[in-house]
């Protein structure tokens, strides 16, 4: 291993084989037993607890904590899996500072909530690893629904469709399954190949095949989905990106933040993945944050995210963003991309300071420019490929209600549809929803 | 800093901390570390008569209750007395009181209930220069099935018997304790003072079966499967033992006996609260056995601190002042009225009010869809529970309605003081005037 940090260009092997091992080890390891109790102890079961209706999923939180209390943890797993079949991912991803734990009383009374996502992961870490699926699939319906994508919502709904009785195809264009879970989340927040783990022990459940390699609109079509099938679920996610509209976007070591994040998730060996010496994330996301700082754990010497508005207009956590900087990440705030520089390769980006008007957002005529051998592009993601005849609301799937589309048997949740954060758990949320509204509607009980 | 030097049926001790008569005072070693750490006297774990000593199990002795965090509320134990020889002991008690004379150190004596035996075992220790006995008439395990402990401690009669053999064959002070396995702990009491008793001490501890082991189906602490009754003590037992210290304390028959309280005393505070109902000192032992001599040093910091901040010189001074208010249901002030009142700026929005008062007791608590909680005064009762299950200290306060005030509940205005004797409800109100 001849690189270091301090190696021009870029380059793998900046690091030594620990460092890597380290660096994206599991950022929040699980609970032991007693550190359970002990952070269980603290919860005080409130009444109509504000951390379940911050919740997307409305996890009765009180209940599984006291579970946890009292020394059954796989108890507590159920009563998480029954609301959020990802329970166990969303325990490892949840930004829980804006949601649960921001809402905890604890929070308010000491500025320290009951810490909900490690007790959700002790909880549903324990069941997990139990030889047995927690729950068993009703009597088989007869019914058949179509599944476009093996993210959170599509999991989410074929997971309770399967469970109702229902037999489910899932279409994914990905070889594998989990969507954004495993190709789109920081490595150390789902160490231990945990995206897979948690697809198989989902599938154990019964009734759900996943095709890989079929995606809408290439391989596909709606019509021939409906055509099939009793119902259709999509929850394709969001396969398009944003462009930059700077000049020299096209050059060499420009990317996508996302297909940076997926390689790295998919990379067998950490120390043969290049990065650059000078790193720039454009974007205030969370994207832009785990872009960031694996930029920085895989050796970059100089990591910064640029963005275009405020602090507190960053779709990332005051928390997403103090990982950030503690991890050695620069933030700049209001300044945006005009062009990048170099010869063939990105060497420099120019970006000229912004003012944040009623008229909306402006260049002022002060500009600086950062060196960069690769600068990572997470300024969102777009609807891509929908199908015709489907109502668009801002660029993503109109729905009503639980995920109805204005499709007579087509149902949608996820990042694609409209409304909802872009978030693993209101994704979980929406596909679950959908899936009871189309149980419904298939066996006829109203709804 | 306030004198705590305290003088218990004329044994004196810096300190009015004493080590109980248990397994931290059984043996020269722990006793002399226990004063070097500032104990201010011990009772020396219970002596048997001469003979074979007695023999423990070799299983587990304690059965234990935890709070959050493994917090020990309390512990159960199955030893018996001293398992080590007669001899051993009194000579290793001589030793100390040698060497530590300003400390307190009484005997703890259990033998069988006999004239003879007490008469012999009291010849035996009258050298050790000891300060006192105290006669274990309160173990409720083991001893109690051979007709001691507990055994005598249920029977008045056998109290006052064996307490007039010890004050007639010693001058030593004597401390009957007593146990609370018992109905009406008044009855022990009167039968020691009948004895002639200098004081009593109380109390040991309850009969109790700390846990139940799910998987093996035994009584913890369990020894090869098979568990029995222990006695309990601790945090746990302190309101049973605080509310027993009170009943002597005034009672008209045991009123003015000295009273050596014991019973949970973890901190100085449970040491002033026995105090002020009316114990002369205190005897600690589970909080020793979870922590170490060392809390003693807060036990003095504290106590001197409340006396300085009280304007007390000496314990004295502490000692029964909250006696003469504890009284009996019957004389409350049934005119007394409070209200709830929640302090809207330190609620956190729990809910735990809302909930213990809407499911459990008066619907006196509103809950607005922004999680804001308020008292209904006209149906609040001023049962305290909200205010008990509230995890922020002040948050809710009971607001005490002035004589005259409307009471919004009853429609009535508050009136001057009333009890029940007088009440017209009471059947036996007429008698009283």
């Amino acid at each position: 291993m001849t690189n270091s940090q301090l190696t021009p260009g870029v380059a793998a092997g900046r690091l030594g084989a620990e460092d890597y091992a380290r660096n994206f080890a599991d950022i929040a390891p699980r609970f032991a037993p007693h550190e359970a109790r002990v952070a269980a102890d603290r919860c005080y079961f409130c009444h109509d607890a504000p951390c379940i209706t911050a919740c997307p999923t409305s996890i009765d939180i009180p209940l599984f904590i006291r579970q946890i209390a009292t020394g059954t943890p796989e108890a507590a797993a159920r009563t998480i899996f029954s609301q959020n079949i990802l329970g166990g991912m969303c325990a490892r991803v949840c930004p829980t500072e804006t949601l649960c734990e921001g809402a905890c009383v604890r929070e308010t009374a000491e500025g320290k909530p009951v810490e909900i996502g490690r007790l959700q992961r002790y909880a549903t870490d324990t069941l997990m690893e139990a030889p047995s699926h927690p729950f068993a699939r009703a009597a088989a319906t007869g019914k058949r629904v179509a599944v476009v994508g093996a993210g959170p919502a599509g999991l989410a709904a074929a997971h309770r469709l399967a469970m109702k009785g229902h037999d489910v195809t899932i279409y994914d264009a990905r070889p594998k399954a989990g969507g954004l879970n495993e190709y789109g989340i920081a490595s150390y927040k789902a160490a231990g190949g945990f995206a897979q783990a948690e697809v198989d022990w989902l599938m154990q459940i019964g009734g759900i095949v996943v095709e890989h390699g079929k995606a809408l609109g290439r391989d596909l079509t709606l019509e021939g989905l409906r055509a099939g099938f009793d119902a259709v679920f999509l929850g394709m996610g969001l396969a398009g990106v944003n462009a930059l509209r700077a000049e020299g976007e096209d050059k060499d070591g420009v990317a996508n933040a996302v297909d940076f994040i997926a390689e790295l998730r998919q990379a067998s060996d950490l120390s043969r993945l290049p990065i650059g010496r000078d790193v720039v994330v454009i974007g205030g996301g969370m994207t832009a944050v785990d872009a960031a700082v694996q930029s920085r754990l895989l050796g970059a010497e100089n990591v910064t995210i640029v963005y275009r508005r405020g602090k507190a207009r960053m779709g990332a956590s005051e928390h997403e963003q103090d990982h950030a900087t503690q991890s050695g990440v620069r933030i700049i705030h209001n300044a945006a991309p005009v062009a990048v520089h170099g010869n063939g390769a990105v060497r420099e980006i120019e970006f000229a300071y912004t003012q944040d008007t009623p008229e909306g957002l402006k260049l002022t005529s002060e500009t600086f420019r950062l060196r960069a051998d690769q600068v990572f592009k997470a300024i969102g993601q777009t609807l891509k490929g929908a199908p015709d005849g489907l109502a668009i609301e801002g660029g993503k799937i109109a729905v009503t209600g639980p995920g109805r589309t204005s499709l007579p048997g087509v149902w949608a949740g996820g990042d694609c549809a409209a409304g909802g954060e872009d978030l693993t758990v209101t994704a979980v949320a929406e596909g679950r929803d959908a899936a009871e509204d189309i149980h419904a509607a298939l066996v006829g009980t109203g709804g | 800093m306030a004198n705590l030097a305290s003088t218990f049926v004329g044994i004196k001790s810096p300190n009015p901390f004493w080590l109980a008569s248990a397994p931290p005072t059984d043996k020269e070693y722990n006793v002399r570390r226990a004063f070097e750490a500032g104990w201010g006297g011990v009772v020396w774990k219970t002596l048997g008569s001469e003979g074979p000593p007695v023999v423990n199990v070799n299983g587990p002795r304690y059965g234990v209750v935890y709070g959050a965090d493994r917090r020990v509320l309390g512990i159960n134990n199955i030893e018996l007395i001293t398992d080590r020889p007669l001899e051993v002991n009194l000579r290793e008690i001589k030793s100390v009181k040698r060497d530590y004379p300003d400390r307190a150190l009484v005997i703890s004596l259990m033998v069988p209930c006999d004239e003879d035996s007490w008469k012999d075992i009291l010849k035996r220790i009258e050298d050790t220069g000891a300060d006192g006995v105290e006669l274990n008439f309160g173990c409720p395990h083991g001893m109690a099935e051979r007709g001691m402990g507990s055994a005598v401690g249920q029977v008045p009669e056998y109290i006052e018997m064996v307490t007039r053999w010890v004050k007639k064959y010693s001058r030593m002070p004597c401390i009957v304790k007593l146990t609370p396995n018992i109905t009406d702990i008044r009855r022990p009491a009167e039968a020691a003072k009948r004895g002639g008793a200098d004081a009593v001490s109380l109390i040991n501890t309850i009969n109790s079966i700390t846990s139940v082991n799910l998987d093996t189906f035994a009584p913890e602490p369990t020894i090869d499967g098979k568990g029995t009754h222990g006695g309990y003590c601790g945090p746990a037992v302190k309101p049973i033992a605080l509310n027993m210290v009170a009943e002597i304390a005034r009672s008209r028959e045991t009123a003015g006996i000295p009273i050596s309280g014991i019973g949970g005393v973890t901190t100085w505070r449970d040491a002033a609260e026995f105090m002020a109902l009316g114990a002369g000192n205190v005897q600690v032992c589970t909080a020793a056995m979870t922590y170490g001599f060392k809390i003693v040093q807060e036990m003095i910091s504290g106590l001197s601190q409340y006396m300085d901040e009280k304007g007390m010189t000496s314990t004295a001074e502490l000692v029964g002042r909250a006696v003469p208010n504890v009284t009996d249901w019957q004389y409350l002030n049934l005119n007394y009225v409070t209200k709830a009142v929640i302090d809207q700026d330190a609620c956190i929005k729990c809910g735990r009010c809302y909930a213990a008062c809407e499911d459990t007791s008066h619907q006196a608590i509103t809950m607005s869809a922004d999680r804001t909680f308020s008292v209904k005064e006209e149906e609040c009762v001023a049962c305290n529970l909200c205010l008990d299950v509230c995890p922020v200290e002040g948050c809710i306060t009971m607001r005490e309605l002035a004589v005259g005030e409307l009471d919004q509940r009853t429609g009535r205005k508050v009136a001057t003081y009333a009890n029940w004797t007088t009440h017209p409800n009471n059947p036996a109100a007429q008698a009283a005037e």
